[in-house]
């Protein structure tokens, strides 16, 4: 099989990167491991929704148009906005790609339903194909979940939870692991925190409207760090921030160092991880104030930090059944055959342009900060396909 | 505006190290030599770093002993109060660096670092009780030409590249042998 470009992945960036290959009429198809929006339907948990109001929630040819655009997308929806968008895209599901070379006239793939050959090829495979799992000595005895595996609380053996992780994820699940009436200890490192709501208006639209989101990624200080940011302190609905989990009876601890002879030592400096996300939330904040061009709005109280925040803690005395990595993903490239990743694994690419007819999409900041979330494909497609269009000459 | 901090050669360091990480390999050492009782005479002058052997302008002596409540010479300080020492000039000299990086100016920087320890720990007094310091509190008294987020924000950037606030708040491994 040839085709001018071959796109890896039926998610929102492959499905967006189609839709642009659509409209300037470039063959091409779109390769799936598994069913469209496949890590959607099979790989998260099950009270996820999205971080992003449904009204922000749009893709290429898809946007929302139900009754509730302030609500938050749970998975189903996903899938369905998804199922939507991918309507007259030529995808091809259960093809599983092993293997991508550089041949003569472009590249050469290896899948599972043989070989394609493409002059260009689009990897829109996720960046979150894998959680990072630190390498410690865990004790036998202690189950350890990560997000793939975790479903609900109830799936959890008995007793103490400790959530390593205090981003988008841990937070979401630290909670609802303390409400289903087990004990949580949630191991706090650096972290982005943000109210649900600021002066009546949720978060995401003052990162939109205010202008952040469009911030170019050729334009910012430290673009490796921007990419590397953790995800917001945020959930469907409310505020969660460790106040709020603070006052649900989650116990935080500080960054986890280590485990030694079956006990977790957490850092001592968990109330400088706190005062830094504190800080620049009210940086953020004034930034908003500063784009509206009013009065300041509220500010939030900072921080409860435990006075003395435990750094030791036995995972051999019964108190922690299980541990949950909320400890990050990254992306999978073993598959990709072509020296394009770098000594940590992240993909080396300018705004989505990897070179000789290889591009990506669908990454943190791959062009500007919005790209993190799904209504920020339609412009970084535009984008990225637009310059491979130009280099088809 | 300067603080006297050279940024851009810190800045073209931090360039050049990220694509060569052996040359951002140090060792750091100190020789001690027993004197009497508990006075101790630690020396520092030689250390490993860009792929070299490198030296201060010249040696530094330091004296440790312990006070005389302790029934020994007092020749010098305690040596978990030099622990203080190290907290309180790297978080000082990380204030300085991100002010310049920041572009901001200082009047004055002053600190007073406590450790609060409880000795029964070293004496063997009670076995759950730590060698070590409990809890450590830093207070800045900062002088800038900054608001108070600002002048916060400098602190907690400080304390987030300080290497001895990461040697205090983290387990390291440490090996102790006889040659």
């Amino acid at each position: 099989m040839y085709v001018t470009t071959a796109v890896i992945g039926a998610g929102h960036a492959g499905l967006a990167a189609s839709h642009f290959l659509t409209g300037a009429s470039v063959d091409h198809v779109v390769l799936e491991r598994g069913e469209v929006a496949n890590s959607w339907r099979h790989e998260r948990w099950d009270s996820l929704r999205l971080l992003t109001p449904n009204w922000l929630s749009r893709l290429p040819g898809a946007a929302y148009e139900g009754p509730e655009p302030d609500g938050y997308a749970d998975t189903s929806e996903v899938v369905d906005l998804l199922e939507r968008s991918a309507k007259d895209v030529p995808v091809r599901t259960g093809v599983n790609v092993t293997s991508v070379r550089r041949s003569p006239e472009g590249y050469t793939l290896t899948t599972s339903e043989g070989p394609v050959r493409a002059r260009t090829v689009v990897i829109a495979s996720g960046a979150c194909n894998r959680p990072v799992v630190p390498t410690f000595d865990v004790p036998a005895g202690v189950e350890q979940v990560t997000p793939f595996d975790y479903r609900n609380p109830s799936r959890l053996p008995d007793g103490g939870v400790l959530v390593v992780g205090a981003s988008a994820t841990g937070v979401q699940l630290a909670a609802e692991i303390q409400q289903s009436g087990r004990a949580v200890v949630l191991s706090v490192g650096e972290h982005v925190r943000l109210p649900r709501v600021y002066r009546g208006r949720d978060v995401l639209w003052w990162m939109h409207h205010a202008g952040i989101w469009g911030q170019r990624y050729d334009e910012l200080d430290d673009l490796t760090r921007a990419r590397r940011l953790p995800s917001p302190q945020l959930v469907a609905g409310s505020t969660l921030d460790l106040n709020t989990l603070t006052s649900m009876g989650v116990e935080l601890v500080g960054r986890l160092s280590t485990i030694r002879d079956g006990a977790a030592l957490f850092s001592g400096g968990l109330r400088n991880v706190a005062a830094l996300a504190d800080l620049k939330l009210n940086r953020l904040l004034d930034t908003f104030d500063e784009w509206a061009g009013t009065a300041p709005g509220e500010r939030h109280e900072p921080t409860r930090v435990p006075e003395s925040a435990r750094w030791r803690l036995d995972l051999r005395s019964g108190e922690i059944g299980s541990i949950v990595w909320a400890t990050g993903f990254r992306p999978d490239y073993s598959w990709l055959d072509v020296p394009v990743v770098d000594a940590k694994g992240a993909l080396v690419h300018d705004g989505g342009v990897v070179g000789d007819g290889l591009y990506a999409l669908g990454l943190p900041v791959l062009r500007r900060r919005g790209s993190t979330f799904i209504c920020g494909i339609e412009d970084d497609a535009r984008d990225v396909i637009g310059h491979l269009v130009r280099g088809l000459g | 505006m300067s603080n006297g901090v050279n940024v851009q050669a810190l800045l073209d360091a931090r360039e050049v190290l990220k694509g060569a990480p052996e040359a951002a390999q140090f060792t750091w050492r100190a020789s001690s030599k027993w004197q009497h009782g508990v006075h101790s005479t630690t020396k520092i002058q030689k250390f490993f770093g860009l792929g070299q052997e490198q030296s201060h302008k010249s040696e530094s002596v330091f004296e440790a002993d312990h006070p005389e409540i302790f029934a020994a010479e007092d020749n010098g300080v305690t040596p978990i109060e030099y622990l203080l020492v190290g907290l309180a000039a790297c978080l000082t000299a990380g204030v300085a660096s991100v002010a310049q990086n920041r572009g901001i100016k200082l009047n004055s920087v002053e600190s007073v670092v406590e450790g609060n320890h409880d000795i029964r720990g070293i004496l063997g007094a009670d076995s759950d009780v730590r060698n070590g310091f409990n809890d450590i509190k830093v207070t800045f008294t900062i002088d800038a030409d900054a608001s108070q987020a600002d002048v916060e924000a400098l602190v907690a950037q400080s304390q987030k590249r300080s290497a001895v606030f990461d040697a205090l708040t983290n387990p390291t491994n440490v090996t102790v042998e006889v040659a």
